[in-house]
């Protein structure tokens, strides 16, 4: 699960991927709404990690 | 800009100041523990801060008047590479999940309050400590500048000149921390952080609807870099790409390492704490996004600045009421520092 966390370097730090004007959505070129859409989807991953972690002991 | 003072914004201005300031002081008494002598209370708040507090103290202070006024001047200059401040803080946040917990435990276990306990914990080394300490101090100096400026450029839109008011702004703030150590800055994000969410909010509704929705907006910003030419659009230049991702990952890496953030991180109760604020923190990502788009928004509303750190400022005053443009500099200018070490 941890390689979960890798995605949004991945999907962020390959620039030329998304460096363009097009696909826009709602008035958005696609390089802004493609960063947007990445804050809920890391959140979204992060949070995927966590759940399948064994939690800490008590302290 | 007008040097005629702005009284209704101006008194809305001192009122939310002196709210701030008297939070500050009476953070003291906050949640205050019974070792009130030993510097975890003071620098940490007694280690004690839950999820949401967390929340609110590492938002408050990681996302500060240089998201505000800094990073919207940036894209007005600049266009899509002022924007790297968008990857960099999201993919802060996987690392600050895989690592933080486990500086958080070390530093927990061990009594560590700063980078630099740690640093002479584990290496034993009176010589990296104090490099550690200093790089600390040094690097926050620009961020404490940047605060400043943001002060300085609210200030200066309601018509107030000169540096005497910024001076004793600073004295004051600078009071209540010494005062309060890290509860100071915990209670007023509170206040700080809900007035921004509101101005941010309503900011990224209603100017869009009063200049003709994003699309507008983009093609605005997208003629004034063609007229302007140079590295500047609305997408990067190829020469641009390596630089915005190296700057976005270099600053991911270095976030949480300074000073004023890692002070949120050991201040926290648990290492889940922190966990749940890597899923919970990007919240305020958005926040920044829409916030670095206001930069576009002064093209469409035809603004024109002498200093690209105006360009917020003069966006509200030109597009807001007095009242709210004021209840907007307060948001910003009661983005705070840490603590002086």
């Amino acid at each position: 699960m941890w390689i979960l966390l890798l995605l949004p370097f991945i999907g962020l730090l390959w620039v030329p991927f998304y460096n363009s004007l097009e696909p826009a959505l709602f008035g958005f070129p696609f390089f802004y709404w493609y960063q947007l859409a990445w804050v809920p989807i890391s959140s979204l991953l992060i949070w995927l990690v966590y759940r399948s972690r064994t939690p800490d002991e008590a302290p | 800009m007008a040097e005629r003072i702005d009284w209704i914004a101006l008194t809305i201005f001192l009122f939310f100041f002196a709210l701030v300031t008297v939070m500050g002081f009476f953070a003291a008494r906050w949640k205050s523990g019974p070792v009130s002598a030993h510097l975890d209370e003071w620098g940490l708040g007694g280690r004690q801060f839950g999820t949401w507090i967390t929340w609110f103290l590492v938002g408050g202070d990681f996302y500060t008047a240089y998201t505000v006024i800094a990073v919207p001047a940036l894209v007005y200059a600049v266009g899509a590479y002022g924007f790297f401040a968008l990857p960099y803080t999201i993919i802060v946040y996987p690392f600050v999940f895989a690592v933080m917990p486990v500086l958080w435990k070390t530093a927990h276990a061990n009594g560590y309050v700063t980078a630099a306990d740690v640093v002479h914990g584990i290496y034993n080394s009176r010589g990296l400590e104090l490099a550690v300490a200093i790089t600390g101090m040094v690097a926050t100096m620009p961020y404490i500048a940047l605060q400043l400026i943001g002060m300085g450029v609210v200030i200066k839109a309601m018509g107030l000149s000169g540096e005497l008011p910024i001076v004793a702004a600073f004295i004051v703030l600078a009071l209540y921390t010494y005062s309060s150590g890290l509860r100071a800055p915990a209670l007023i994000a509170f206040v700080k952080d809900i007035m921004i969410y509101i101005v941010v909010l309503v900011a990224v509704v209603v100017v869009p609807a009063k200049l003709g929705g994003y699309g507008a907006v983009f093609a605005a910003a997208n003629e004034a870099f063609t007229a302007k030419g140079g590295d500047t659009g609305l997408i990067l230049k190829p020469s641009q790409m390596l630089p915005y991702a190296t700057l976005a990952f270099g600053s991911a890496l270095a976030a949480f390492m300074y000073p004023h953030t890692l002070t949120g991180i050991f201040a926290s109760k648990s290492a889940d704490t922190i966990r749940k604020n890597a899923i919970l923190l990007p919240a305020y990502t958005l926040l920044l996004g829409l916030i670095a788009l206001l930069g576009y928004m002064a093209y469409a509303a035809n603004i024109k600045v002498t200093s690209n750190n105006d360009v917020v400022p003069v966006l509200f005053k030109v597009l807001f009421p007095s009242w709210f443009a004021g209840f907007a500099f307060s948001a910003i200018a009661s983005a705070r520092w840490c603590r002086p070490r």
